[in-house]
């Protein structure tokens, strides 16, 4: 019988089930597969479950934020408001509208769901306890993330609404191009760490790489906001201007799931921020209590899903030419410059550095661009500010 | 028959009936899914291959890139979405010829060449590897350089053409 130790509870738990089956006389093959279905089920409803408190959570907090109470009716502090939701969202009417793909309807929100649940595949809870530990993790991630957007495509044109279409193509514009600024920001914790696996990228951080690297993860979180849809990028749903974009056909608990995905991905974007950037599960005395890294991981999962919140409820919604212009225009040259400086450096120091100074070098390299960044961006809004007070001066004179 | 076996028809399988699919149903943007869903099986089949690099790959740019660029296309042309001509011209036989001579000289060349197998057991970080081959000298670092030197030459030369002419405005 395997040892049960208290600083690493769920992966003994875990080892004692598949003891438990083999003793029973089951061949070890069938019990590592059945191990793992049941690990996974888990792992899926603690996916499924979280949003029902990170929907509470930013009710509640951009209440706070607007000066208002947020839910307070059902239960402590309107806890339970989530569940009175979805008893309400199930007894509504389904309807499927009329000319609508019926199963490329009913599939859309599935796959969505589906799309964001298999990242939580390679995010590393501790450093015992990660679904799979594949050797391609942040590639995978970002390669299953982009499957979400097919079914919002899917979702939009099998609505056969002239708005759920216009959804799917703002869609396309805005989630495809902040792709890449995505994947570039990646490739920078890639660099240092030295592999795709989150568990080493974990690993790796004896000093968070927000400290070697703040450039890549404000990049990541920006086109990470992006890639999710929400505010102030959130124009595939862009009440005032295309009543509710994608999924303005879809009622009841099919309605539910797509904001389901929605909130799951954005809790998920956090999630792959706290791993790659500040850290994961590392803590203090993580080495003796495993278990300790799921607290410190989701702790720091909720510090940067408020931060996304306060982004959310203080920035207004971007046009959709300013948002191409910051991809183009600004995020993705930012994000090959601030990459190429980060190899280049880290290349040129010493193999002998301690991993400290390593960071404060890579740090300071990161200030040195965010100087001539804001020196570049100044010297251009001078010139626009120049040109119009030029055009000001010509109207005065007429 | 081992377990990695049955999977692999199974995925096989899939992938050939999301083909045929493919060229047979009328909807257009059902045809671009079943795209989809074809390309996810060879990127199950790259699984299979102990190949995780070129899975996620085969999914980032074929299904996150270019089958959604296809289904965006095939959405501006919402009018000829349901194709009602029939779907065989007169000269379907030729073509069918075409493809059987193709498929057999094909298949004989597959039958014949001597495949390395893949190695018993851990195969080491793949990742690594082909990363460190697309920059040796002495393997693929030519071909991966021509291959990124066309791809710039692709970009410039897309944003030569959509951008505006200097006389136009």
């Amino acid at each position: 019988m395997p040892e049960v130790r208290l600083g690493d509870l769920l992966v003994s738990l875990y080892d004692l089930f598949g003891w438990g089956l083999s003793e029973i006389g089951l061949n070890p093959s069938v019990v590592s597969i059945l191990q793992k279905l049941v690990a996974a089920f888990i792992l899926t409803n603690f996916c499924l479950l979280t949003p029902l408190l990170t929907i509470w959570l930013e009710r509640k907090v951009s209440a706070r934020f607007q000066d208002r109470l947020g839910p307070n009716r059902v239960g402590p502090f309107g806890l339970f408001q989530g569940f009175a939701d979805i008893v309400k969202l199930i007894t509504k009417e389904d309807i499927t509208p009329a000319g609508a793909d019926k199963t490329v309807f009913n599939i859309g929100p599935v796959i969505a769901v589906a799309s964001v649940v298999g990242i939580w595949a390679v995010i590393p809870f501790a450093s015992t306890m990660v679904g799979t530990d594949i050797n391609v993790g942040i590639l995978y991630s970002v390669a299953v993330g982009a499957i979400g957007t097919l079914a919002i495509m899917m979702g939009g044109w099998a609505s056969n609404n002239k708005y759920a279409l216009l959804g799917s193509f703002r869609t396309v514009a805005q989630l495809v191009s902040y792709e890449v600024p995505m994947i570039i920001a990646l490739l920078i914790p890639t660099l240092l760490a030295g592999s795709m696996s989150m568990n080493t990228i974990v690993q790796e951080q004896q000093v968070w790489f927000v400290v070697a690297a703040p450039i890549a993860a404000l990049l990541f979180l920006i086109s990470s906001i992006a890639e999710v849809g929400r505010a102030p990028f959130d124009l595939l749903e862009a009440e005032s201007e295309i009543v509710a974009g994608f999924h303005v056909e879809y009622t009841g608990m099919k309605f539910g799931v797509w904001m389901l995905a929605e909130f799951l991905h954005a809790f998920t974007i956090c999630a792959l921020t706290a791993v790659v950037f500040l850290g994961g599960w590392r803590g203090p005395w993580v080495d003796q209590y495993p278990l300790l890294g799921v607290v410190y991981f989701l702790t720091k999962t909720y510090f940067v899903s408020m931060i996304m919140l306060w982004i959310r409820v203080t920035v207004p919604r971007v046009r959709i030419d300013q948002m191409n212009d910051l991809n183009w225009k600004f995020l993705v040259p930012l994000s090959l410059v601030a990459l190429v400086v980060t190899a280049l450096v880290d290349k040129s120091i010493p193999v002998d550095f301690s991993i400290g100074s390593r960071s404060l070098i890579l740090f300071l390299a990161n200030m040195v661009i965010v100087v001539a960044t804001l020196l570049v961006l100044r010297g251009i809004s001078r010139k626009e500010q120049a040109a119009q007070s030029e055009l000001q001066a010509e109207v005065n004179s007429i | 028959m081992t377990a990695s076996q049955i999977f692999f028809l199974l995925f096989a399988s899939a992938t050939l009936v999301a083909a045929y699919l493919v060229v047979t149903v009328r909807n257009l943007i059902h045809a671009a899914l079943w795209l989809v869903a074809s390309l996810l099986g060879i990127a199950s089949i790259f699984v299979l291959l102990d190949a995780s690099f070129m899975a996620t790959v085969e999914i980032v740019l074929y299904i996150g890139a270019i089958a959604i660029l296809i289904v965006f296309a095939v959405m501006l042309t919402r009018r000829v979405m349901e194709d009602v001509g029939p779907q065989r011209t007169n000269t379907w036989w030729f073509g069918a010829i075409l493809a059987i001579l193709f498929f057999a000289s094909a298949s004989t060349l597959i039958w014949l060449t001597q495949w390395p197998t893949l190695p018993e057991g851990d195969v080491g970080n793949t990742v690594l590897i082909l990363g460190k081959s697309l920059v040796d000298p002495s393997k693929y670092v030519v071909p991966f350089e021509i291959a990124s030197v066309l791809l710039i030459v692709a970009l410039i030369g897309s944003i030569a053409v959509a951008l505006p002419s200097k006389q136009s405005e």
